[in-house]
């Protein structure tokens, strides 16, 4: 099992955790045409790269930031939404 | 025991416990230490079984776990495997795969037609006529395969254990001891797992030398811990490894590991070269040196290393008399062992080949081996062969690293043409590998490998210093490039487990399948309860061999957990599912509940009463709620608090209605879709305060609408602070018209209409407890929704029970709900349901700003709706049969809807439901045809909603 380390909690097995899905920005409603909203609605990317996750801490009702690896599924590191800088 | 040898130094045999046992209705003995195919040998059964496909006789080959030619059943468990089961009085054993026994094998004469039985059968035998690829499947179920479960058994738990440590070694062979000394040494906690029942590995069958000394170093370093009998089954991420032995699977968190596991030894591929009386060298020498048996009287050895001599002498001092050496290199350089065996007489042909084992005249055992020269090119000279009489022969031409498992760590393999085998080339962080697994095979390399692979790993757990660089691997060759040898009339075996040989891989070739993962699934090479041990490393030579390409280019294929069989009561999983249990849960037991799962909750699904049947308990209960007063445990809702400066925006966002205007002290009814505009949840929004709200969701989607909206409030940077107070506090529904004239005595609020009315919310005492009360409507009569701190929770329950209110139960309440026309998100709703399919409309705020799934609504609104959930209703007293939900609308051939909550009886005499049908057909009066499971159509006729009370006059009250 994997260890995901969250940003409050440190290092915790896999199974205290749920996915998120990748992170997106949300066009903004009123600009996006139908074509981009349902994009970004419906599409996600599956190319290889580092990718911004959401994952929740559900013991302590923790969103956090991992960057994994969709490659080798390492993760590259966490942080709490809006610390990138910090992390 | 008449092939047990006089006590060997460092024996695993204790000679002072005999066991008694029997194998095919007869009896043996053997001693404790003994595996089941040690003791068989010991007594001079050689057969052990037959073979998957053609039903060979087949004896031990390994004698180290490597491969499933002796496969035994003790009638509970199925497939103990001979060379790695210990001995136990009293067993009673059989072979797998037989008819009729094993010496008189039914299905011997299958061999007779192996040639109708080409590489890819199954695919290409069976097809054709398809109507009897049954009658087919079943036969070859009986003949091929292995052994019979016992249903018989009962079902046992097998102990689940977790486990950590700082360096976990894998092998307790030289270099495996020698790690787990060092990062013990150097303060790591060390967990040590052997595969065998002992520790040493190849030190003492091999080496002749013992590992007392370092186990007794071992046993003293407090933070060691040492498991034999323990195989490391697979590795997953982040140095998660799954140990299992005889009795439990322990799942361990090591920082580091080291993969000391080994290597194991390959056959030679030859004429017959399954034959019992054919071994690996290394299982005789484990056969003499740990068990103290003679493996035979007049060996044959068959050699491509130095490795080979060692298995020689071995056995000449074993009493065995070695009747000649072929070795495969044409020069083989002169050594010391060699100069030994020649002294002694035995004579050494250098550049031969074992042609074919002969069969003796039971075809159970060798009467000879045919050696015959090698031509400059490689290939056997056939004519110039000669036979040796022998009843033992023995090969050691090579060996793989045992990389199953540092592989699955992410270890990179490559095939070294120099020393013509595997050899790891990259490691990722944490894992280290030593010894023989790493091509190390000099047991003072060995010992010095481990050394460092242990200080290694302590280090990178954060122990210790000193981290020296690899040794370099040695560069003899061990293993031989092609010990493969074809006997154009014998079946020559390269998978055992399979019963497969190297025909079917030319064939396979022929028939185009010339990559390695291609190979492998049309002839399962590898497949079987071996996984490949002894047949992977041969199948990818032949393959180089076929398409004329290199072994680095032929590559392997990968090797998944487990790395040995492994019970499958051992990964079976006890329950563990917690379910929750609102506050009054005993009270309803004690009270004839009946519960049901709902969610992660029980909840009551009715109260038992008398003899009255469960439809009509449930019609009982709703009906004391139509006309008086009933009473309903809702403590499963989700209850959210939502505060802070920006909880409106918040909730403006995140549901489909509108809350800046709501005045405190009011509900709505709040509807919450997703992205894609779908409905995920709905629930009553209470304003407690300026910034102050309180949330109820659906029972079962508190958690993750809870989460979700943590997330939104994150991504926005709202100022609100969210609690997810479910399981803090208790709630009921008192409800029916007789519900404020029951309430008003227990309360200080004011519950007179006017003050209190419909949607109201307010925070007062009810039984003399801190309540908050909201007037709402679910099942469509007055009522009181009373949320009380949930250690509270039965005072107040009791109270209202005393009060008059009848309880009811979640079926009831469906019920009531149904007749109501509400509808249950999740149970009405699908994952594609939007607000206008579902008579969602009215709850969306017009001119919103925003809110989830908005923009997804725009889109859908240029479009026709394609469904409408609507009511459906049969005639009163109708006695015809009802669908079940889920039963399919059907118009002109096609589905057109389906139920999706349907009521057999009801409070109204009729039966209703609610449906999703085609728009055109959702008119009131419009008659639908309902498919049932029997095929059937039952007619029902689209109703206008509510079927009760529509003018929503009794809620209101």
């Amino acid at each position: 099992m994997k260890i995901l380390t969250c940003p409050i909690n440190g290092p915790r097995p896999l199974s205290e955790f749920v996915f998120g899905g990748e992170v997106r920005s949300m066009p903004v409603p009123k600009q996006a045409d139908d074509a981009a909203w349902a994009d970004y609605v419906f599409n996600r990317s599956g190319e290889p790269r580092i990718q911004r996750e959401w994952w929740y801490h559900s013991a302590s009702s923790t969103w956090f930031i991992a960057e994994r690896d969709t490659v080798s599924d390492e993760i590259v590191r966490t942080y709490l939404w809006g610390e990138e800088g910090t992390a | 025991m008449k092939r047990r040898l006089s006590a060997q130094p460092g024996e695993w045999i204790d000679r002072t416990q005999p066991i008694e046992f029997r194998f095919e209705g007869e009896a043996f003995s053997g001693f404790v230490g003994d595996v089941i195919a040690s003791a068989l040998l010991a007594n001079g059964v050689q057969t052990m079984g037959r073979s998957f496909k053609y039903h060979r006789p087949r004896g031990a080959y390994s004698l180290a776990g490597h491969d499933a030619n002796a496969l035994f059943t003790d009638g509970e468990r199925t497939h103990l495997r001979g060379d790695s089961e210990p001995l136990a009085a009293g067993m009673d054993l059989r072979a797998v795969n037989t008819i009729g026994g094993l010496k008189g094998d039914l299905l011997k004469w299958l061999e007779i037609l192996g040639r109708f039985m080409p590489v890819g059968f199954y695919y290409k035998t069976f097809h054709r006529p398809r109507w009897l690829f049954p009658f087919h499947e079943r036969i070859i179920r009986q003949i091929a395969g292995l052994g019979q479960i016992n249903r018989d058994q009962a079902a046992k738990a097998s102990p689940k254990e977790y486990a950590w440590c700082d360096v976990l070694v894998v092998g307790g062979g030289a270099a495996g001891l020698e790690a787990a000394r060092a990062a013990g040494e150097a303060g790591a906690r060390v967990l040590l797992v052997e595969e065998q029942a002992r520790l040493g590995g190849s030190w003492a069958w091999q080496h002749g030398g013992n590992c007392d000394e370092l186990v007794e170093v071992l046993a003293g370093l407090p933070h060691v811990e040492v498991r034999c009998g323990t195989v490391a089954g697979g590795h997953y991420a982040d140095g998660w490894v799954a140990l299992f032995d005889a009795v439990r699977m322990t799942k361990v968190r090591a920082a580091a590991v080291v993969y000391a596991n080994g290597a194991i030894e390959q056959p030679a591929v030859f004429g017959h070269n399954d034959l019992p009386g054919v071994l690996l060298g290394s299982a005789a020498q484990r056969l003499v040196k740990l068990y103290a048996v003679k493996p035979c009287d007049r060996m044959v050895v068959l050699a491509a290393n130095s490795d080979a001599y060692g298995v020689a002498l071995d056995m000449l001092d074993a009493g065995v008399e070695v009747a000649a050496i072929a070795d495969l290199r044409p020069d083989a350089t002169p050594s010391a062992l060699a100069e030994k065996i020649a002294a002694a007489g035995v004579p050494i042909h250098s550049g031969h080949a074992i042609y074919a084992a002969m069969p003796n005249k039971k075809k159970n055992g060798l009467r000879g081996a045919v050696v015959a020269p090698l031509a400059a090119d490689g290939t056997i000279d056939a004519q110039r062969g000669k036979e040796i009489a022998c009843d033992g022969l023995v090969a050691s031409v090579g060996w793989m690293p045992n990389a199953a498992l540092p592989s699955q760590a992410g270890v990179q393999f490559a095939y070294d043409e120099a020393l013509e085998q595997l050899v790891p080339q990259s490691y990722p962080d944490g894992v280290f590998v030593a010894g023989r697994v790493r091509g190390v095979y000099d047991l003072d390399a060995q010992r010095e490998d481990g050394r460092v692979a242990g200080l290694r790993a302590a280090h990178y757990a954060g122990h210790g210093g000193e981290v020296p660089a690899p040794p370099p691997l040695g560069r003899e060759a061990l293993s031989h490039s092609y010990p493969i040898f074809s006997h154009p009339s014998k079946k020559n075996f390269v998978d055992f487990d399979e019963d497969l040989h190297l025909a079917d891989f030319v064939n396979a070739h022929q028939e185009g399948y010339d990559s390695v993962e291609l190979l492998k699934r049309y002839s399962t090479v590898g497949m079987g309860p071996s996984q490949g041990k002894l047949s992977n490393m041969n199948a990818m030579r032949i393959l180089a061999k076929l398409n004329g390409d290199t072994i680095a280019a032929t590559g392997s294929t990968t090797a998944r957990p487990f790395y040995q069989p492994v019970p499958l009561g051992h990964l079976a999983g006890r329950r563990f599912h917690p379910m929750r249990r609102t506050p009054i849960h005993d009270w309803h037991r004690e009270h004839g509940a009946i519960f049901a799962h709902a969610g992660d909750w029980y909840r009551p699904e009715y109260y038992a009463r008398g003899d009255a049947s469960r439809d009509e308990r449930i019609v009982q209960e709703a009906q004391q709620v139509r006309a008086g007063l009933g009473i309903i445990d809702v403590s499963t809702l989700g209850k959210l608090q939502v505060s802070g400066p920006d909880a409106v925006e918040l909730l403006e966002r995140l549901y489909t209605g509108r809350f800046k205007k709501l005045p405190m002290g009011r509900c709505r009814y709040g509807v919450a879709l997703d992205e894609s505009g779908v409905v995920i949840e709905d629930g009553v929004i209470a304003r407690l305060g300026e910034d102050r709200f309180y949330a109820t969701t659906t029972s079962s989607g508190a958690a993750a609408f809870y989460r979700e909206m943590l997330r939104w409030a994150a991504i926005w940077g709202l100022d609100v602070t969210l609690s997810n107070v479910t399981g803090q506090l208790a709630a009921f529904n008192l409800a029916g018209p007789e519900s404020r004239d029951a309430l008003v005595a227990l309360t200080d609020l004011d519950l007179r209409s006017g003050p209190f009315s419909y949607l109201r919310v307010r925070d007062g005492e009810v039984a003399g407890v801190r309540a908050l009360v909201m007037r709402v409507g679910f099942v469509g009569e007055l009522g009181y929704e009373i949320h009380v701190p949930a250690w509270e929770g039965e005072h107040v329950w009791r109270t209202l029970v005393a009060a008059g209110a009848r309880p009811f139960g979640v079926e009831a309440q469906r019920l009531l709900r149904l007749e109501k026309g509400h509808l249950i998100v999740g149970h009405d709703t699908d994952a594609l349901t939007y607000p206008q399919e579902a008579g969602l409309a009215w709850a969306i705020g017009k001119n919103k700003r925003f809110f989830v799934g908005q923009r997804s609504l725009q889109i859908y609104a240029a479009r026709p709706v394609r469904r409408t959930l609507v009511g459906v209703r049969w005639p009163a007293g109708f006695a015809g049969k009802l669908p079940e939900e889920c039963n399919l609308i059907m118009r002109g051939g096609w589905i057109a809807g389906r139920i999706t909550s349907i009521a057999p009886v009801s409070t109204l005499g009729y039966p209703l439901g609610l449906a999703f049908v085609e728009a055109d057909m959702a008119a009131p009066g419009t008659r639908v045809e309902v498919r049932l499971d029997d095929g059937s159509t039952s007619v029902a006729e689209v109703t206008a909603l509510p079927f009760y009370d529509p003018e929503d006059e009794r809620q209101k009250l």
